[in-house]
């Protein structure tokens, strides 16, 4: 008689959950998430009670009551009448328009430093070495601080501007006044007519787009070179030109003058604006240039070899053969640097820039006292303006990297 | 990601919220020091010396308070503290109370869970401006560009002013007395707008005071007082009653240089011998030694020498008495008895 035995069904045994490595990662997991989420629930509980005790509750409805605060520079119309959301959305626009300003200046010096620091030039090389180390490595609120005390310092008081024989002067023809309350610009004034010249000036926009990708399938199909540089200028600057003179000069310039106490009239560049904006951007600047450098020794010696074989330029072969390839590598660490910058806006209270920290986090939070709904409402336009940044450039990194095919 | 920045806030307001316990008079005992929150340098009221010891008017109520519930006027530790910085390191327990040019206002006292304990000096906003411009009234301010510190009811005060009187104004926000001072000389801004009493301590400091003049507006009332959280009765009774003291001294003629004479053996004067705990049980009904009070006065002496010392008509900051001056005299210093 033979007896035939099935192999024993595997049953499932407790120990498994440990000792069996089919299982053991599963159950790490769910100990973690378990731990995590106790750890999480303590912090909830904690800060409940912790208000309780404290008698305070919480809401959001310091936002809709009268701010009662004056803010200096707003892009939007704005009062002490205000609601504190709306002295948020002052603060919030004043960040956006210091990070998207430090943004494109951090770019434009980034690049030229890290080009210029490979530059075969002994002293170029070195001044943009020391350019880089300097401010890489001094934190950026000293630097704030050191551009706004050079601003309110080194330049007069609108005081100073006064009389005949004044001690300060304008600059530019008498139409900037550079002042240590801030730099004051002619403004452009809109007349009738004005929106001609500006639909002139979008058309000849639309007009160098097109013209390039002319020249660019000109050129794949002759071989020839149009003097693109100049041909843009012309369209840039002859149309716009000639209906501004047609329409008989409708944009005029609104230029500041000393009335009272200030410089009137004009655009005014505030020190806290200007001194943030560059210290932002030289800061992350030299950062950028890193990048950059990196990007460019990236790119294999043999690609400078053969363009230059093929009789390209130098000035050519960066860029169209380096600087496309190198853009691969830069752009990925250019999205943190922009995060970088659009974040470190929040030291802009170091100058009495009135930004999100300065207004929501600042004086709203110190008038209401609510300091806990204040900072989660900061953190989360911080996160959301963060995330909407890092997405466009993934779009952008989307477009530049390398095409798999 | 969200969740994590979450979880930060939720840790930074737990732990936060979690030091602020209910007992500041046996954290304070087991401590050894009175954590005393004050301004970051105010000539007069707060600014450390040559020595590094913190000096001023608002300093010497740190000191009483210490003296009276520790025996030693040294048993301090200052936390220097912005307008901006101040109702946190109160509410979330860094400091034990704030002594700190701190107008008393209904929703400070209320809405923000804050306790004033009285008023040591009464005060109003004012500005300063160099007598260079010419002006002599702040109702010729318009179009001026005003320094100010932000997180302040100094700043609710101006916007409102500025507004009601149809003036515009160029606000330039500051942290500390000490920016606003330095914008100031730059002439960065036209003017200086804050209590006038420092005002006149920060003028003091100036190489040349006598360029610079306060317009004659007040434009509001500053009861400028220590405070200390809502909810912890006893410690509030402490530091309202050493204040009180400071200032019944005063009235009752008990001096710094008289008092341990004085609270040696009773007097005739029972209100004294109460107060210095010669008669009565006053200092253990709040949790204190007998002798409280007089510890309080000896630190700095009564309410008068301590503002005769710091701002005083024979100090460089030259302020006169004026509201501060005991009721007996015009001024509204008013001590409830004790009793």
């Amino acid at each position: 008689m033979t007896t035939l035995t099935d192999p024993s069904k595997e049953s499932f045994r407790l120990s498994q959950l440990v000792y069996d490595t089919r299982y053991r990662s599963i159950t790490i997991q769910v100990v973690a998430l378990i731990g995590f989420m106790a750890i999480f629930a303590w912090l909830i509980s904690n800060t409940v009670a912790n208000l309780q005790a404290l008698g305070k509750d919480f809401n959001f409805g310091f936002l809709t009551v009268r701010a009662g605060y004056d803010i200096n520079q707003s892009l939007i119309e704005y009062s002490s009448n205000s609601t504190h959301l709306r002295a948020a959305i002052v603060g919030l626009l004043n960040t956006l328009l210091v990070a998207v300003l430090g943004c494109i200046l951090a770019t434009i010096v980034g690049v030229i430093a890290g080009v210029l620091r490979l530059s075969k030039n002994w002293l170029t090389a070195r001044l943009m070495g020391f350019y880089v180390e300097s401010f890489r490595n001094i934190p950026v609120l000293l630097w704030i601080i050191a551009f706004f005390a050079v601003l309110t310092e080194a330049t007069p008081a609108p005081n100073a501007f006064r009389g005949d024989d004044s001690a300060a002067s304008m600059w530019l023809n008498e139409t900037i006044a550079v002042t240590n309350r801030g730099t004051y610009v002619p403004m452009p004034v809109w007349h009738d007519g004005s929106v001609a010249v500006v639909l002139v000036f979008l058309a000849s926009l639309v007009g160098i787009w097109a013209f390039g990708r002319y020249s660019k399938k000109r050129q794949e199909a002759t071989g020839e070179i149009l003097p693109n540089g100049w041909i843009k200028l012309g369209i840039f600057v002859l149309p716009t030109l000639a209906a501004y003179f047609l329409m008989g000069r409708p944009v005029g310039l609104d230029y500041p003058s000393l009335q009272g106490f200030n410089f009137q009239g004009g655009l005014h560049l505030r020190n806290s604006l200007i001194a943030l904006w560059l210290a932002l951007s030289f800061y992350t600047g030299a950062f950028i240039a890193e990048n950059v450098r990196a990007g460019i020794l990236a790119v294999s010696h043999g690609q400078t070899e053969a363009a230059y074989a093929l009789g390209i330029r130098p000035s050519r072969t960066m860029r169209l053969v380096i600087l496309p390839q190198a853009l691969r590598v830069i752009i990925p660490p250019l999205i943190s640097q922009y995060l970088n910058l659009t974040k470190n806006s929040s030291l802009a209270i170091a100058v009495g820039y009135m930004d999100l920290r300065s207004t929501l986090g600042g004086i709203t939070l110190n008038q209401t006292g609510r300091e806990l709904e204040c900072m989660m409402l900061m953190m989360l336009i911080y996160l959301i303006v963060s995330l909407l940044i890092s997405s466009a450039m993934n779009v952008y990194n989307k477009t530049v990297k390398l095409k798999e095919r | 990601m969200k969740r994590t920045i979450f979880v930060g806030a939720l840790t930074v307001a737990g732990l936060a919220a979690g030091v602020a316990s209910a007992a500041t008079l046996d954290d304070v005992k087991a401590r050894g020091t009175l954590n005393c929150g004050v301004a970051t340098g105010v000539p007069g009221f707060a600014a450390p010396d040559a020595n590094g010891e913190w000096q001023g008017f608002d300093v010497a109520v740190c000191r009483a308070v210490a003296a009276a519930v520790l025996g030693d006027p040294s048993a301090v530790s200052f936390t220097p503290t912005t307008g901006q910085t101040r109702f946190t390191a109160l509410a979330s327990g860094e400091v034990d109370m704030l002594a700190r040019n701190t107008t008393w206002t209904f929703s400070r006292d209320t809405d923000l869970k804050f306790d004033f304990v009285g008023v040591n000096y009464y005060d109003g906003q004012g500005f300063m401006i160099p007598k260079a411009l010419g002006v002599s009234s702040a109702k010729e301010l318009d179009g001026a560009t005003v320094c100010i510190q932000t997180g302040t009811t100094t700043e609710l005060n101006l916007a409102d002013y500025f507004r009601i009187n149809n003036l515009s104004y160029e606000p330039v926000p500051v942290e500390t007395n000490a920016e606003a001072q330095q914008q100031y000389l730059a002439g960065a801004c036209d003017v200086y707008t804050t209590d006038a009493s420092g005002l006149a301590a920060t003028r003091a400091t100036f190489e040349t005071p006598a360029d610079h003049i306060l317009l004659p507006e007040i434009i509001s009332k500053e009861p400028l007082g220590p405070l200390v959280r809502h909810g912890d009765n006893e410690w509030g009774d402490i530091v309202m009653w050493t204040l009180n003291a400071l200032v019944a001294a005063e009235e009752l003629g008990v001096t710094s240089a008289n008092v341990g004479e004085l609270s040696a053996t009773p007097t005739s004067n029972p209100e004294i011998n109460r107060l210095l705990g010669t008669e009565g049980e006053l200092g253990g009904m709040i949790g204190l030694s007998n002798d409280w009070a007089k510890n309080a006065i000896m630190a700095n002496g009564n309410y008068g020498e301590i503002f005769e010392k710091n701002i005083g008509e024979n100090t460089p900051i030259g302020l006169t008495r004026g509201l501060n001056a005991q009721w007996t005299n015009g001024g509204l210093l008013y001590s409830p008895p004790f009793r």
